[in-house]
């Protein structure tokens, strides 16, 4: 079998293993998804928290920067203790790594709203609230969304790494196949790894045109 | 309708940007707060709607505090217009206008009438400029926006800080010009922020001179040229002002004081020895208190010498005069229809009190010229 070149590997390895390639992307998406959807409900409310309190930015901003840091495996390896092994902890870890791209534009994209604008609305009396729904957030909006974006398509791939604690995913293959020597096998999770992160960019690119504000594009 | 009683604003390390301002405005006035930069006169109108909350002292609108108010409610009902407009990108002309209105909760037929009805007054097509948005309108457009946009909900009080400074002097002229105008027909109580000193003589109806934090002095734009309470005063607003702006040059200061006159009874060989002494062209005939009669022309005089026993006999009554309180401009303008090419100044009780002669306007302006020439370079 180590004789075939890795195109042909990669073809008999899929025709023996797609059923299991497809409940492997499946989990990959799942992973992905409810840690991007934790990411993005927590970053989006902590970059805006950072705005109003400027006292917690450097430690929001810093802790979540911190924590990209660690490499990923060892994030992996810190949160067993505390989730024990499984989806769980794979789910905290990739949602640590996704938390500071979007909690930072976020921030950003509010703190890049004009001034004067800012101004025109506090001074016509709009509530902070309205000031923040009506105003910095669809302003904001196009700079948080290019944050998701980013945050997803590192995602998709750090999302390999939960195979080592056994949270399966598309990682599994990467793993068997490091550990038995068949490049097919580790091409038969990367493909697909791949592909995801190009359709997540795809995806989120057309959705951050589609929700910029008109009067926004040039 | 707004009133500042000893109105301070100290910043927490010491700073006091306001130093205990007190005056009145009354409704429907514009008043201009001039200043060099840091001489607080964005703030003293900042605290008005709060958006720089004052420190001590007390500002009241109708009679009622500022501080009683809940701060959004205030300036809802307050107009507010910033050098750098403001607008907000991601909506069009239309809701930009609408904002307060929609904060008010009005109907939304009653908001599109009020916004299509705002964009002409500012001179803007609503069929073409309602669904755009602002990115897609030039500076002077995006500010007339922004006016319209102040005036929405009809607030009595509107707040202006630097409206036109960011503007090309075209466009600046235009639009100080549109806001008189409009000023006129609306009648809003107006707090008008520049550095601008021109700009303030032209909009103002009176001006508030200010200078680290204090109010220096508060007077129409005429009085505050003529009687400049203070140094500083008089430097801020320079000398060549009044030359450059004869709508502000008060006639009596062009004047000439020594105006020969005579009674209706003298006779007509003294009027041409007044007229030969002096070397006029016409003599002015005053009552014995000084009150303007009429007036004789030397070559009337001088042709009717032998038909008549006294000047009253060919004196003519004289329609071109001018009030003390008047300006050059007037006398400029009503020099050119007078008959005589003279025209007599009067005060209250029409005693003539001076003449202004085509010479005398013309000596006056040139040397104000020069002076300024001089000052100029």
């Amino acid at each position: 079998m180590n004789n075939l070149s890795i195109w042909q590997q990669l073809v008999e390895q899929s025709q023996m293993r797609w059923k299991e390639v497809l409940e492997a992307t499946s989990v990959h998406i799942q992973l992905v998804f409810f840690s991007m959807l934790i990411a993005i409900i927590l970053g989006v409310t902590l970059g805006i928290l950072v705005t109003r309190v400027p006292q917690l930015t450097t430690l929001v901003l810093g802790g979540t920067g911190v924590m990209q840091t660690i490499p990923s495996l060892a994030l992996l390896g810190f949160m067993i203790p505390i989730f024990g092994i499984g989806v769980k902890t794979a789910i905290a870890a990739l949602f640590l790594y996704s938390l500071l791209p979007i909690a930072r534009n976020t921030y950003a994209g509010i703190k890049d709203v004009d001034p004067a604008t800012r101004e025109a609305a506090k001074g016509m009396g709009m509530t902070s609230m309205q000031i923040l729904f009506k105003v910095e957030l669809p302003l904001a909006i196009p700079v948080i969304m290019a944050g998701i974006r980013t945050a997803a398509v590192i995602n998709v791939g750090n999302a390999t790494l939960a195979a080592f604690i056994g949270a399966g995913g598309l990682g599994d293959f990467i793993f068997l196949g490091i550990t038995r020597g068949i490049d097919g096998l580790i091409l038969l999770g990367a493909v697909p790894a791949a592909l995801l992160a190009i359709i997540l960019e795809v995806f989120f690119g057309s959705l951050e045109r589609w929700t910029t504000p008109k009067g926004l594009k040039a | 309708m707004l009133k500042f009683e000893n109105v301070s604003k100290v910043y927490e390390d010491g700073f006091k940007a306001v130093d205990s301002v007190s005056f009145d405005i009354p409704k429907g006035e514009l008043l201009v707060l001039i200043g060099p930069s840091g001489s607080g006169k964005s703030t003293t109108m900042k605290m008005i709607n709060r958006m720089e909350p004052h420190t001590s002292g007390k500002i009241s609108i109708n009679g009622k505090d500022n501080n009683s108010y809940v701060a959004s409610e205030l300036r809802r009902g307050i107009g507010y217009v910033i050098q750098q407009v403001g607008l907000f990108p991601h909506y069009t002309i239309e809701k930009n206008i609408a904002i307060v209105p929609q904060l008010n909760g009005w109907a939304p037929d009653k908001i599109k009438t009020r916004v299509h009805e705002l964009l002409e007054m500012v001179g803007l097509d609503p069929e073409i400029y309602a669904s755009r948005y602002p990115k897609e309108l030039s500076g002077g457009q995006q500010q007339r926006v922004g006016i319209a946009r102040a005036l929405a909900s009809d607030p009595e009080i509107i707040l202006m800080d630097e409206p036109f400074s960011a503007l090309d002097p075209l466009t600046r002229e235009q639009l100080q010009g549109e806001l008189i105008s409009l000023q006129k027909k609306l009648n809003k109580t107006i707090i008008f922020v520049t550095h601008d000193m021109d700009e303030a003589l032209k909009m103002g109806d009176r001006i508030a001179i200010m200078k680290d934090g204090k109010l220096l002095q508060l007077d129409t734009p005429e009085k505050l040229l003529h009687e400049p309470a203070h140094g500083f005063v008089e430097e801020f607003i320079g000398k060549h002002r009044i030359i450059q702006n004869p709508e502000l040059m008060p006639v009596i200061d062009i004047m000439s004081e020594s105006v020969v006159t005579t009674l209706p009874q003298s006779s007509p060989e003294k009027a041409i020895s007044l007229i030969r002494q002096r070397k006029i062209t016409d003599l002015i005939i005053v009552d014995e208190s000084k009150t303007l009669l009429g007036i004789v022309s030397a070559y009337d005089v001088i042709q009717k010498v032998n038909s008549i026993r006294s000047i009253a006999e060919i004196m003519q009554p004289i329609g071109h005069i001018l009030q003390d309180s008047a300006s050059a401009k007037d006398a400029i303008i009503m020099m050119d229809e007078s008959p005589f090419g003279l025209i007599p100044i009067v005060d209250e009780s029409k005693k003539v009190i001076g003449l202004v002669t085509r010479g005398s306007l013309l000596a006056a302006l040139s040397s104000q010229w020069t002076e300024a020439e001089v000052v100029a370079v």
